[in-house]
Formats: C-alpha cells, structure tokens, sequence
C-alpha cells in the first residue's frame, strides 16, 4: 500500500498528490511513469512522475479528473493509500546539453515538463518553455516552471490569462524569430492533439521533437501491447519502447482513434460513478 | 484375483455447453469421493509405472492412486506435494494426454486412468479441510535468492529452495501473484482463488512475495546480486508477436494477451462494477490455433458474442492447442476455420476493424516443426465481416531483462540462453526457467524446470562453485 502524504488542487478538476513509494523515488528520472490502481476493481492508470524525491521515498503525481478513475483518486485524501503504484516504467528522457531546447507543456502536461525543463536547465541548457491550457483555471505551475526556465511563455485558449493563443503560435514565432538553427530540440507533452500540432508545426523547420505519450495502457511492461503505436518504422509499445518518441515519426491519425476506442464505455464509467456519488451524499444527508 | 477392468474414465461432471456460455464459472465440476475413488481403483498398481516417467515435476502417481484408492485423501495429497507444490493447478491446466496419461498401462486398450483429475480432486479436497498441516520447520542456510515473477516457475523454485532452507524473495510485476495463471488463463478453465490458495501456501513456507516490482526498472538483475546470493529469472514470455499485415493497428484489434489480461486479471468481464472495459463484439475472430486461442474464442463467446471464429492457417491436426480444449470450444459453438491464413485487416471511417482480409491454404510438405507447411492458394482471396480480431500467434520474453542485465546472453526471440540440466545463465549466480528460457511452452514444463533450477541453485549456494 502507498499512503497519500499530501494533496493539492491545483484547479478544479486538476490534483497533485505526493504519495509514499520509496522503490519508485529511488529509481525515477525525468520522463518515466507510474501505473496506480485505486481500489481492488479499479483500473491500471499510467501516470507522468511530476516530481520525486529519493531521499523522503516519495513521488509527486498530477492528474486531471478526466474519466471515472481519476475522479475517484480525486476524493481520496492523505493519509488514504493507493493499492497500486509500479514503477518507474518507460525509458527516462535523454537529457544532455544540447544548447537551446524548448519545453512545451499543454494542460495537465505541465506536470512531466516540468523535471525535463528542470533536468535540461541543471545539464547547462538554455530553456524556452512554453505552456498552455484552455483558461486560466487549468493552468498551473507558471511559477516552478519560470525557475527552471529562462524565457517562459504562458498562453490560454480563451485569453483569460496570459497570451490568447494555443501553444503553437508562440512556438512558430520562436522558430521563425530565432532561426532554425538556434533551436536544437523541443518537447511537447500534452494532449494528443497537442502535440500532433506542435510535431506538424516544427516538421517544416526540421527541428527534433520529442513527445511523451499517453495512450491506453494495462500492464505498463510490454505485455499487452494496447499501447502501441505506429512509427514511419512500424509498431512500438509506449510502455516499454516509450514514453517518449520522435514526434515527426508518429502517425498520429491510428494514436487519436485508438485513444477514442473505449468513449462509451468511459462514459458508462463515469455516469454510473456520479449517481453513486449522489447515492452516497444522500445517504450521508439522511444520517445526519 | 484378476482385477476387472473398467474400460472408460469415471466421468467428470461439468456445466453443459449452454449454460456455461452464459458464465465464466469453472466448466468442470471435479469428482465426488466416491467418483475419486473408483477412478483410483482402475489403477493397475504397475511394478515399473510409466506415468511417473512421463510426469515433468516426477509426481509419485501409483502411490498417491492407491491412497486415493483407500480413501485416505490426506496422505494422497502429501505424497503429491512432495514434488508438485501447486497440484490444484497442474490437475486442471495440465496437458495429462501427451504425458502422464498417454504412457499408462491401460490406454494401450482402454482409457488411461484420468489421473488429472484425480491430482485436481485431492487438491481441492485438501482446500476444503479445515485442519491445514503447518509446514515442517527448517533448517535456516542464511542464503538469499530473488525470484523474478511468480508465475509456475517462480512459484515452483521459491516453494523448494525455501523448504531447503533459503530465504527466498519472490518479485511480481503485476499486482497480483500468478504470472500466466491470473493474466492468462480464463477463470472458466482455472479460477483465480485457487491460484490464490496455491499462492498463499507457497507464502506460508516463508517465502516473501513483492508485488508492483518490474525487474529491470524497479531494480536491476545486477542491483538484486548485490543483495542476494542467487537470482532465479522466471518472468515468462510477456511480448506478443503481431502478425506484421495491413490494419493490424485499427482499434479493436487485441494481442491474445490484452484481450485475456483485461478479462482475467482486470475481470473487465464484470464490468462496469470493475472499471476496465473490453470490446463485447457481435463478430469475433481469433487468429491463431493454441491454448492461447482457444481461450480468447470462448472467452469472446462469454462476452456476448454471437460468432466467435478461429481462423488457423493449417488444418485441425496441427492444431497445438489440446484436443480437449478444442473439443470444449465447439461445444459452445466455435467455429473453426481451418486453412486460411490472414493477409489484411480492413477499417471503417472511425478506425475501427470492419474485415479480415484472408487467404485460403493448402498443405505442403512438412516444415522444421514436423507439421505441414500451409501454401497459400493463389487468388482464393476472401473477406470475413469482424467486430473485433484477436491475435494469438504466439509470444516471446520481454526484452525488458536482457536489455538491463549485463552479460546475460540470449538465443533466437530473446530467450535467455540456459543450461538444460540446471537452468544456469551465462552470468554468474543468475538461473533461468520457463517460457523465458524457452520461448512458450507448458505450465507444468516451466515447473519442470523450476524444479532443476532449485536443485542447482541449492548446490551453487552450498559449493559457491557455478
């Protein structure tokens, strides 16, 4: 069992937990993930390590409250224990001094940019980092992001904070402004979408890019393979093979339409998941 | 006295091929005392018995029979624990026809003895009692050894090298215990609490269990040396092959591993009251012809669909799933499609599998396995409308440990390159069993194998000399 030390809303559908897991916080690197389970029927989630800590033996989780398990560990509080927690999974991101590298963070994707902008900045980058989230209630972490970052761009969707734009504007403006050349990496973490966009938007400048996906996942130790994904190359597993990969290689058409394979039954998850809710406060109600 | 020879094996009852379809219980209900000991009693008692010989872990069969015989339940499973710690699971999932049962006396002109499912019948009688016996105390030798997975291999090894007196660690990827025997294996053929009571007995002989621990990246094989004597690799042949033909990437498309693992282990079956979800089609096809399967075809029957179709590229003969399986399978209403092999899957408009593209075969000549080979008939070309395609063509280990152990060599498929007799890999200290050493083959095998590796790692440990 892992104990929640500590939670967080970082907005209202957006939490950070540090959770007790020390044979995880011995062992992560930027880039690597978890998968957790919350009770005995609950689902495997694969999750971004946000932060670690080896030394307390613990780890630091971000989620969004997207489907019927991650609004369940979203009512969980300290001192609650998560069942599972196995890690850390996935290849750690390849941090060097690579001169200027870009770090783009789109919603609940700032969390895992923030150890690469962190690791890239500590092994003598130049880091621009870029991120962004549909308004403003979404957004965290500008100020963690801004001390690990030398230029920090913040962009919202509808213009409630920050920049009116979404991610990609400023990231063409950054590649047109500074040259090609100038830039000699950038990552994106973020929805799907996102990053297919950020991949499409640096392709023509031919600057590496590297994009952490997040796709279907079971096991989380290339069992299963549900996870894979089409490359130029053929089929890899995200879990074993990734998180991270060239994002100019990924046919993202096949990732978004197996991101989307389970939509119905999610939403079966999650209406019957809110009525137990109400179940349960009417219960609590008529106690009182 | 001449013994009267009863022809036909005692009959097991099991739920009929209608109602089971309807359910993931147990197909097989097992034998009643009286069942158990009548089956016993066909046993001949031979002076030299074959069956033993054909058993891989070397079960005393003539001996625990003739208790079963007498009735004296207790001392038959004693006699079986001896060298089998998890009988309640190699009487249910063991391939008894191409081993034990084939070498006895009586299947020469009869019907063997059905010493499966008597070795099944004194486990489960065991299970029901209430006065367990306590493991014997041991002599304690100081020695550590990590197990890496706990499916039969790991189980095995850990439950001999502790009853010789080793401290024995056993480390799971998963979050439950079992390997192969949770993830794999339908809860209709073996259900999960009794992997869970052989778990727990393995446990009690002071064996610790680590779960949500992946070798590899939790640790390394050369960070688990520095803290124990031996390493024993039993983590199983985790990679699914794919077919490598067009469309095998559309959604709804499943590895025979994500198909089984989101029904068995994740129970998605009970779902929405367990949260992961599996595709219920109308029309399923299994491509392969295995165990494996098998399996995912009657699984998909239990999901509702109306159609569940295997499509195999040689002929029934071929078949290297066992022919009591396939026999249960066409019970429910398998179809199987036999000499076709496929060549595409086709999509709609959301991505979605829509049909498999196939090709007709004829056989050749025998290949390198013996069987013959399926030539494709040119032009036979054809479509089969699917919901949902599985693929179980087969697996191989996961790279995962090879690629972070240093100087751990391995063959064709990353298999890890062993010694047959004692499981030794070409690192010092590290010993491998199962399908990572073998590529795929039989719980009872895997062991098998775990059995010699215990033997080897005891006298490695005693001598230090590798």
């Amino acid at each position: 069992m892992y104990k929640i030390l500590k939670k967080e809303a970082l907005s209202d559908v957006t939490k950070l937990m540090v959770v007790e897991a020390p044979q995880v916080a011995r062992k992560a690197k930027p880039g690597q993930f978890v998968i957790v389970r919350v009770d005995e029927p609950g689902e495997r989630i694969p999750l971004t390590i946000a932060d670690y800590d080896p030394q307390a033996g613990t780890i630091t989780l971000i989620f969004q409250e997207v489907g019927k398990s991650t609004m369940q560990m979203g009512t969980l509080e300290p001192g609650d224990e998560l069942i599972t927690v196995a890690g850390p999974l996935g290849h750690p991101t390849e941090i060097q001094n690579y001169g200027t590298a870009v770090c783009v963070g789109g919603g609940v994707g700032i969390a895992p940019a923030f150890p690469i902008a962190r690791a890239l900045k500590e092994a003598g980058n130049s880091v621009i980092s870029i991120i962004g989230a549909r308004n403003k209630s979404l957004l965290f972490w500008e100020d963690r992001m801004r001390t690990v970052s030398d230029e920090l761009t913040v962009c919202t969707d509808d213009g409630s904070y920050g920049r009116k734009a979404v991610v990609t504007e400023p990231l063409k403006e950054l590649l047109e402004t500074r040259g090609k050349n100038s830039i000699a990496r950038v990552w994106a973490i973020g929805p799907a979408i996102m990053m297919k966009f950020v991949a499409a938007t640096t392709k023509p400048y031919n600057v590496p890019t590297i994009v952490s996906l997040n796709t279907i996942m079971i096991d989380g130790t290339g069992m299963c393979g549900g996870c894979r994904v089409v490359l130029d190359s053929g089929a890899q597993f995200v879990c074993v093979d990734g998180p991270e990969f060239d994002g100019h290689k990924v046919n993202w058409d096949i990732l978004l339409s197996r991101l989307r394979f389970y939509v119905d039954q999610e939403r079966v998850a999650v209406e019957r998941w809110k009525h137990q809710c109400k179940l349960d406060s009417a219960v609590a109600g008529a106690g009182a | 006295m001449a013994k009267k020879i009863i022809p036909k094996k005692t009959p097991m009852p099991e739920q009929p091929p209608g109602e089971r379809v309807k359910n993931f219980n147990e197909v097989p209900y097992g034998y009643t005392a009286e069942q158990a000991m009548a089956e016993a009693q066909r046993c001949l008692q031979c002076a030299k018995p074959l069956c033993m010989t054909g058993c891989p872990v070397n079960v005393n069969i003539t001996g625990f029979l003739k208790l079963v015989a007498d009735g004296d339940f207790r001392g038959a499973i004693n006699i079986v624990k001896e060298t089998n710690s998890l009988p309640a699971i190699t009487g249910r999932v063991c391939p008894q026809e191409q081993q034990c049962e084939i070498v006895c006396a009586l299947a020469k002109r009869f019907e063997p003895v059905a010493i499966g499912r008597l070795e099944r019948f004194v486990a489960d009688w065991e299970a029901a009692q209430v006065d367990l016996p306590i493991p014997q105390l041991r002599t304690l030798t100081g020695k550590k050894v990590a197990v890496v997975g706990s499916g039969p291999a790991g189980l095995t090894v850990a439950a001999d090298l502790a009853k010789m007196g080793h401290h024995v660690t056993v480390f799971e990827a998963l979050h439950e215990a079992g390997g192969v025997l949770v993830y794999g294996i339908p809860e209709f053929r073996l259900p999960k609490a009794i992997v869970r009571r052989e778990v727990e007995y393995v446990c009690s002989l002071e064996v610790k269990l680590v779960k949500d621990f992946v070798v590899g990246r939790s640790a390394t094989v050369d960070e688990l040396l520095e803290e124990y004597d031996a390493v024993f690799l039993g983590s199983g042949a985790g990679l699914p092959w794919f077919l490598k033909i067009p469309g095998e990437n559309l959604s709804g498309v499943y590895s025979a591993n994500e198909y089984l693992t989101r029904s068995n282990l994740m129970k998605a079956y009970r779902f929405p009251e367990y949260d992961t979800p599996i595709a219920r089609g109308r029309r399923v096809i299994t491509i392969g012809g295995g165990n494996v399967a098998i399996d995912a075809s009657r699984t998909a029957l239990r999901l509702g669909a109306e159609e569940s179709i295997i499509v195999y590229r040689r002929s029934r003969d071929e078949m290297p799933a066992r022919a009591e399986e396939i026999h249960h399978a066409e019970e429910e209403g398998v179809q199987l499609m036999l000499l076709t092999t496929p060549v595409a899957i086709h999509g709609n408009e959301n991505g979605h599998v829509k049909e498999l593209e196939c090709i007709k075969n004829e056989l050749g000549e025998p290949d390198a396995s013996g069987r013959r080979r399926p030539v494709p008939i040119k032009g036979s070309n054809f479509r089969i409308p699917a919901d949902i395609v599985v693929i179980a063509i087969g697996q191989s280990p996961s790279p995962l440990i090879p690629k972070t152990t240093a100087d751990l060599k391995t063959g064709e498929d990353g298999v890890v390159t062993t010694d047959n007799e004692t499981g030794k890999a070409s690192k010092k200290g590290v010993f491998a069993g199962g399908d990572v050493a073998t590529g795929g083959a039989t719980v009872i095998l895997a062991m098998g194998q775990g059995k010699k590796a215990a033997k080897a790692i005891d006298e490695y440990l005693k001598t230090g000399q590798w």
